[in-house]
């Protein structure tokens, strides 16, 4: 299974296994990480599953979804490597993703 | 002093659907809600948005779903409270003393928690230096346009409110409008307006900026404004309006006395109630061994929330459980001929 981490704003670094087909937002929830809140559920009603991707795998993950950046303005300091987990799809190529956590939510 | 046999805390799927099992079994209720309107989530999330899995309707949107949990209570009255938040709660005797933000009291033996994932309140900028200057210089909403009148003031954001706002202060103060990226999500033809107010110079437009810093003495002074190249300016302005839409926040339930889950609160199963006898949480935002955050959950949790109220509404009285198709007097409830 890919591997994916997540590092909290305060530094604290969490790697887990994630399902393929499952979302970045799901991996983070069901290993229990805090920081991600993702409250609509998925449905990208909401920017708060809100993460940073770093630079070097920006261009490697699936692109934005429609209507992802407009949830985008309203995210917690978001800045031009922010995604909402939620649309960012877990498969074989992006085995050892990191993603940093914002602050808040 | 309102009172009532329960209080629903939520205008959402649930909490209308609370509201419709507490007058069949006839309870009298009122409902407060933090926003403008009724819906919940289903209005304020994705009121045009597909839902599939309600019960014996293959597809509505939340705005449908709503409209005919409305349209299911006219038979009943269920007082609104909107715009109000719950501040406080505290038990005197028995009953349910309960304030809200606007100096609304209730007293009542039931408090329904169908809180969803909490309230929705305006999300603030980032800067910590921007919580002095709340309410005074930096505004989440407006209350009072007039203020503005010959004025600079600079507005943040790229939906609607901050397109409409930017377009209607254009008329008599000086507006800078501030987005952190090119495009903009409100409706094209404010956004036309915009970019020809732009032109004739009523409207300064700054895209891919986002507020870095507010300066003043104890008085906002001007705004440092950081493009994505880090490149700062600085803006003199008197006021700062931010438009970045909503959050959801558990806020002062979190300080009732109750047992929390993370963002939930945990309940039994029987009668959804907590920790504290007479408070309840149904829908999205209970917790308990198998929950589902579906809203058909939540119609369950209601309907059995509202049965548990009515041995604390009616002390005196036995509860009978009746079915709407034969009972006489759920259908004089409803209004109804039996036949």
């Amino acid at each position: 299974m890919p591997k994916i981490t997540y590092i909290e704003n305060n530094g604290k670094s969490h790697t887990v296994e994630v399902g393929k087909g499952l979302t970045v937002m799901e991996g983070a929830v069901q290993n229990n990480i805090p920081g991600i809140d993702a409250d609509c559920g998925g449905s990208m009603a909401c920017a708060t599953c809100h993460v940073y991707v770093k630079e070097e795998w920006y261009n490697k993950i699936n692109e934005k979804s429609e209507g992802e950046d407009d949830m985008l303005d309203q995210a917690h300091d978001p800045n031009k490597f922010s995604r909402l987990s939620c649309q960012i799809s877990v498969t074989d190529e992006i085995d050892g993703l990191v993603v940093d956590l914002p602050e808040k939510q | 002093m309102i009172k009532t046999d329960a209080l629903i805390i939520g205008a959402g799927p649930t909490g209308l659907f609370t509201a419709h099992q507490l007058n069949i079994i006839g309870l009298k209720c009122e409902v407060v809600d933090n926003l403008d309107k009724i819906g919940g989530q289903c209005i304020e999330l994705y009121p045009d948005k597909p839902i599939y899995d309600i019960p014996a309707v293959p597809e509505c949107t939340g705005e449908e779903l709503t409209k005919n949990l409305i349209n299911q209570l006219k038979p009943f009255e269920v007082k609104f409270h909107l715009n109000e938040r719950v501040e406080e709660v505290k038990n005197e005797k028995g009953q349910w003393q309960v304030k809200t933000n606007n100096g609304t009291f209730f007293s009542t033996p039931n408090v329904i928690i169908a809180g969803g994932v909490g309230s929705f309140e305006p999300r603030k900028f980032t800067p910590k230096e921007c919580e002095q200057y709340e309410e005074k210089s930096i505004f989440y909403s407006i209350k009072d346009k007039n203020i503005f009148k010959d004025k600079t003031v600079s507005i943040f954001g790229g939906g609607d409110s901050a397109l409409d706002w930017a377009v209607e202060l254009s008329a008599n103060s000086k507006v800078n409008l501030i987005h952190r990226r090119d495009e903009f999500r409100g409706a094209q033809s404010t956004l036309d307006k915009v970019y020809e107010l732009r032109k004739e110079g009523k409207i300064n437009l700054f895209t891919k900026y986002q507020l870095k810093v507010p300066k003043g003495n104890g008085k906002l002074d001007s705004i440092d404004i950081q493009h994505e190249n880090k490149e700062i300016k600085n803006l003199k302005t008197d006021y700062v309006l931010g438009f970045f839409g909503l959050i959801m926040q558990l806020g002062p339930i979190a300080n009732w006395g109750l047992n929390l889950n993370k963002k939930t609160i945990e309940v039994d199963t029987e009668k959804f109630e907590t920790n504290q006898k007479g408070i309840y949480a149904v829908g999205d935002i209970c917790s308990y061994p198998g929950k589902l955050k579906l809203i058909l959950s939540g119609f369950h949790e209601g309907a059995l929330a509202a049965r548990a109220c009515f041995k604390l509404a009616r002390p005196n009285e036995k509860y009978r459980f009746e079915f709407t198709t034969s009972s006489s007097s759920i259908l004089k409830r409803l209004g109804k001929k039996s036949d």
